[in-house]
């Protein structure tokens, strides 16, 4: 590789950083004042490409008129930004942090049908800038002139952003309402308007960036995913809140991914390494690597901790005789499914999918509930007991039944590895962190083609014929679902699961008490990673084939959904939570085209009347109707 | 005899400030001592480097003749060094025998325990130590509901759940009131005396200090700049210009 | 008798299902100090925060300045003329001392007011002067206690409500407190202190409510409060 080609790519890099600084600048300024993590962030990006591109194909043609489309779709997304902040986050500032992270994500799978319909599932290539068509010439390789535009529109933005910010009576209030909202109020600023008018302008950022990246990217519909995750690495390497971190990070993330590309097929020690496949994973890299050496990011401050899920949790009891009875008729009315519905039926099928579900949940509340530890990435488990089970069966020709029983040591090694990292880190900076992991797990298996099949998955993963029937699958699924539920619930009475609520509870006296939170927290880890470990290697069997998806974000996100619906203080939280996800899931899928959109509708409406889970909402209504006031 | 703890030249600098400049001083079995001085005066900082939260850049801590200094806050914990904190709090998931059976737990290294109920675990014991502070009655409410004052009996409990040597009390009575403030520290010293306990605690209330401190040190900017009895330190000088100050604002009657 | 500047009349304020203030009532005249004296938990705090509209489920009057503000939000009641310094300070440490004041700045409410300007400000507090740069969490404890009240003034308030600013502080800062709120009287601001610190609540005040279960168990002078050793034994001191 010529320095030349390397200098041309450095300088591509830059340009990138420019979009990749908005977006984040964006998210991380909202999150400073509302201490909202806006899911719906890369969703705001991904409608200002959209509209900037029904805006440039209308009145673009002059240079004016291209960049007047180009603010006008920012304004359009700052008032959509305004619209959400008043019509939906308003009502949940009090709620739990994590309702909160649910309602944004709602959001994005409503913008996702939305757009859909309004704009179709065509990718939309837009016009380029009037007057940046060309290219120069750098060192004799080209370089679009509206990649030069960008790298100046990325300085720029940070210094009216930092003016903003430190010379005005605005940005004052903006850093005060930062860090107290409710004294900001108290000393007379009216923070409903603070709170709209910020979250206006990080959708104005995050629209503007979406405008400007229309000539570099076409607006498609997958924009917002990839958006976000890459607008959370760098908001979390630069540091929560730091806007000029954000820039930072962004130029960091943006140049080391130039230069993986630039670097091309090299030869090392023997080895052809392919950096540009590295892409995917680099960032994720860069992210792990800053959060172990630096906490709280590139230029950010220690947060406080992640506020308590909802109201203090009363102590845990054994379930009384209602609940028990509730359960035994479930576990007996489970027993004959097959034989009432049919062996083969929808139902059982349906019930497998669903018992895995609930695996999956319970694996993930373990860590998130008692342990505190709040994971957005607990897919990655699943993923590895999934892939584990299914390469031992094929590759190395492992009976199915062995397979199973190495899937839980597959997910209890990725654990033991990502948690070593993980647990030292909290709230915010330790969701990311799982988050970082999970997708560094999916690139693995999406890029290694050779061991994993790349996009394709692994296909012909069937059971042993003393398990091919749906019936017999149906019920050894049930016996270790039931089987993980109990050593869960053992486990959360035994001395090891009060120490993981008692470092949850107070970390610093847990130490003074001679409870190391690390290790606690480390072991809870790793117990949940091989929980979640055998709920993959049963959904590989179940499927036959398995694909990257069962490592996807979304996989992930839909474990949060299933626990956060169910109610997080009880274990009987995210049994119903999964249960009310899956079967809602599979009726609403069945009915509409536009499923996601009103999966959306049902988590917002959910959030707002159940703010403590659906599972801890009856517990209280039950509470008060046994003890009237 | 050797004291239980000694403190010798330790220092400590936090971007080239001296939080705590070659402190010295001796607490002996059954002694309170007072550590008393200005907010920022390097208290929290010495308490951080007994109990083993902050390394010293030098100097030496001593319990039993033993060099501590370099220990996690956990080894010192075993050590026999309890603690209780300025803001008591609980851990308020758990009901108020469970916070003590937690530190029992922990005492015989059973945290790693998976199988067996932790309800079984010491629930005798922790009962006796909710005796010892008056909190038995309440063993069994959850500890997020308990008034303050109850909250710091309770952390007391659970700060004797290892039979410490020493304690280590941060403003023990900060947000109480006067007269739970004096029944608190009554029962602090009557433990104390009953099972041959060192403690040092830091308090703004001077009445607290005078009327339960054996001996007390000042310590401002850094500096150990005083120590003695009561009367020694409430006359000297130094003291006065950088704590008291008129003392027009300090409780007028000493009570005990 | 000159009318009430604070009428607060059956005030009730919960925390979920905790019943904490029970019909609790007290005036304040325009320019007088009244401190509302109580153990810790007997409801000081908790009247304070209730009068700001910083506790969600609270009943009763709250009348300020002629106006209704018991169902008013907090940033209107803070612009109406009432002023809060929270126990903890609460100053925005990430701010320096000048951009804290700003954030407290609210235009006057008439024409004849006097308004606080940060250099009036910096007359009454001088240690504030020398350090108007600085942020506030390079403060010490007595500079912070300083600046949350400067900050306060800033918003030209016509009442005080400050919240046991003796609590927690060296007893030379308790001492710099006492003369600065006598200097703050001069001004004519009014001031409702909530307190535990007798001798300070003396230097400073003129009448005094004592507050103990949420109720009020005496109102009356601050002499007479002094003067009457059962009270003093019943609900202040040991």
């Amino acid at each position: 590789m010529s320095l030349a080609a390397l200098f041309v790519q450095l300088l591509n890099g830059l340009a990138g950083a420019s979009t990749l600084f908005l977006i984040a600048a964006g998210l991380s300024l909202i999150f400073g004042v509302t201490r909202i993590v806006n899911f719906a962030h890369g969703s705001l990006f991904m409608l200002g490409s959209y509209i900037a591109y029904s805006l440039i194909t209308r009145i673009g043609g002059t240079g004016l008129g291209y960049w007047a489309a180009v603010l006008l779709a920012a304004v359009c997304v700052a008032t959509i930004g305004a619209l959400i902040e008043i019509l939906l986050l308003r009502r949940i500032y009090r709620a739990p942090e994590l309702f909160q992270l649910l309602a944004t994500f709602a959001l994005t799978l409503i913008v996702q049908d939305v757009v859909l319909q309004l704009w179709g599932s065509e990718n939309l290539v837009g016009p380029r800038a009037p007057g940046l068509k060309s290219a120069i010439f750098v060192f004799g390789r080209a370089l679009p002139t509206y990649d030069l535009a960008l790298i100046l529109i990325g300085p720029l933005v940070l210094g009216l952003l930092w003016l903003l910010l430190t010379r005005t009576r605005w940005g004052v209030l903006i850093r005060a309402a930062t860090q107290d909202r409710d004294m900001v109020a108290a000393l007379g600023v009216n923070q409903a308007v603070l709170f709209t008018s910020v979250f206006a302008l990080g959708a104005g950022l995050a629209g503007l960036g979406g405008a400007l990246n229309l000539p570099r990217e076409p607006a498609n519909l997958g924009e917002d995913i990839t958006a976000i995750g890459d607008a959370f690495v760098v908001v979390v390497v630069g540091g929560m809140g730091s806007i000029p971190g954000a820039f930072l990070a962004a130029l960091l993330i943006a140049e080391i991914k130039a230069l993986c590309i630039a670097l091309g097929q090299v030869s090392f020690l023997g080895f052809a390494i392919s950096f540009p496949q590295f892409t995917l994973v680099a960032e994720f890299v860069v992210m792990a690597i800053v959060l172990v050496l630096r906490p709280w990011g590139l230029l950010g401050k220690p947060q406080g901790s992640v506020r308590s899920i909802g109201q203090i949790e009363a102590p845990i009891v054994p379930a009384g005789r209602m609940l028990q009875m509730i359960g035994a008729a479930v576990l007996a009315a489970l027993l004959v499914l097959p034989l009432v519905a049919g062996g083969e039926s929808y139902s059982t099928v349906l019930a497998i999918d669903i018992l895995v579900g609930v695996l999956f949940a319970v694996s993930l509340h373990f860590i998130m509930g008692p342990g505190g530890m709040h994971s957005f990435g607990h897919a990655a488990y699943f993923g590895l007991g999934a892939y584990g089970a299914a390469l031992l069966f094929k590759d190395a020709g492992m009976p199915m039944e062995l397979a199973l029983v190495a899937a839980p040591i597959v997910g209890c090694l990725g654990a033991l590895i990502f948690g070593w990292f993980c647990v030292r880190l909290s709230g915010v900076y330790l969701a990311m962190l799982t988050l970082a992991f999970a997708q560094i797990v999916w690139s693995i298996v999406f890029q290694w083609d050779e061991l994993t099949g790349g996009s394709n998955g692994i296909i012909g993963v069937w059971p042993s014929p003393w398990l091919a029937t749906k019936a017999a699958y149906f019920y050894l699924t049930l016996t270790l679902c039931v089987a993980g539920i109990l050593l869960v619930r053992r486990i959360l009475f035994a001395p090891f699961g009060y120490a993981m609520r008692a470092v949850r509870d107070s970390a610093l006296r847990a130490d003074a008490i001679g409870i190391g939170a690390v290790r606690v927290q480390w072991t809870g880890f790793v117990i949940a990673g091989a929980i979640c470990g055998i709920a993959g290697g049963l959904f590989a069997f179940s499927k036959g084939s398995i694909s990257p998806e069962t490592i996807s974000i979304s996989r992930s996100v839909d474990g949060l959904v299933m626990v956060l619906l169910g109610g997080i203080g009880t274990l009987v939280g995210p049994i119903v939570g999964s249960v009310t996800f899956l079967i809602l899931q599979d009726s609403v899928a069945r009915q509409t085209e536009y499923w996601r959109a009103l999966l959306g509708l049902v988590i917002i409406f959910l959030v707002l009347v159940f703010p403590q889970g659906i599972a801890g909402t009856i517990q209280s209504w039950s509470k008060r109707a046994w003890k009237p006031a | 005899m050797t004291p239980l703890l000694q403190v010798r030249d330790l220092t400590r600098s936090f971007g080239g400030v001296r939080a705590v400049d070659n402190v010295s001083f001796e607490l002996a079995r059954g002694e309170l001592l007072a550590l008393i001085g200005p907010n920022g005066a390097g208290k929290s900082t010495c308490f951080n480097m007994i109990n083993g939260q902050l390394r010293p850049d030098s100097g030496e801590v001593r319990l039993d003749g033993e060099n501590i200094v370099g220990r996690k806050p956990r080894d010192v914990w075993r050590l026999g060094v309890g603690r209780t904190f300025q803001i008591a709090a609980t851990f308020h998931s758990m009901t108020v025998i469970e916070n003590v059976q937690m530190a029992l737990i922990s005492h015989a290294k059973r945290t790693f325990h998976a199988w067996t109920a932790a309800a079984a675990h010491f629930r005798d014991e922790a009962r006796d130590l909710l005796a010892q502070v008056g909190m038995d009655a309440h063993a069994d409410r959850p500890s997020s509901i308990l008034a303050y004052g109850d909250v710091k009996r309770v952390e007391l409990a659970v700060a004797l759940a290892n039979k410490p040597k020493l304690l280590l009390m941060d403003e023990p009575t900060a947000g109480m009131a006067p007269r739970e403030r004096n029944d608190l520290m009554a029962l602090t010293k009557r433990l104390v005396t009953i099972n041959d306990i060192g403690v040092l605690f830091t308090e703004h209330s001077m009445d607290v200090v005078f009327a339960f401190a054996d001996r007390m040190i000042v310590l401002a900017r850094g500096k150990l700049i005083a120590q003695g009895s009561g009367e020694a330190v409430r006359d000297d000088p130094k003291v006065r210009e950088v704590y008291f100050g008129s003392g027009r604002t300090v409780a007028r009657r000493v009570s005990a | 008798m000159s009318e009430a500047l604070l009428a607060v009349s059956g005030l009730n304020a919960y925390y979920g299902a905790a019943h904490i203030l029970f019909d609790l009532g007290f005036e304040v005249r325009a320019g007088e100090v009244v401190a509302l004296m109580g153990r810790n938990g007997a409801g000081k705090s908790t009247t304070l925060k209730s009068i700001m509209g910083l506790i969600e489920r609270r009943t009763g009057a709250i009348a300020f300045a002629g106006a209704d503000i018991s169902h008013a939000r907090t940033y209107d009641i803070a612009r109406l003329g009432l002023g809060f310094v929270p126990e903890d300070r609460r100053i925005f440490t990430d701010l320096t001392v000048l951009e804290n004041l700003e954030v407290g700045s609210q235009p006057a409410r008439d024409r004849t007011q006097q308004v606080w300007t940060p250099e009036r400000l910096f007359e009454l507090f001088p240690n504030l002067a020398e350090a108007r740069h600085r942020v506030g969490g390079r403060l010490s404890g007595g500079e912070q206690q300083m600046l949350s009240v400067a900050r306060t003034l800033m918003g030209n308030p016509l009442l005080i409500l400050l919240d046991e600013p003796s609590e927690g502080v060296a007893p030379i800062i308790v001492d710099a407190m006492a003369d600065m709120m006598i200097a703050l009287k001069q001004t004519g601001v009014a001031i409702v202190l909530s307190e535990q610190n007798l001798p300070f609540a003396e230097l400073v005040s003129d009448r005094a409510y004592v507050i103990e279960k949420g109720e009020v168990r005496f109102s009356g002078t601050m002499h007479e409060l002094s003067g009457n050793e059962d009270l003093r034994r019943a609900y202040l001191e040991v």
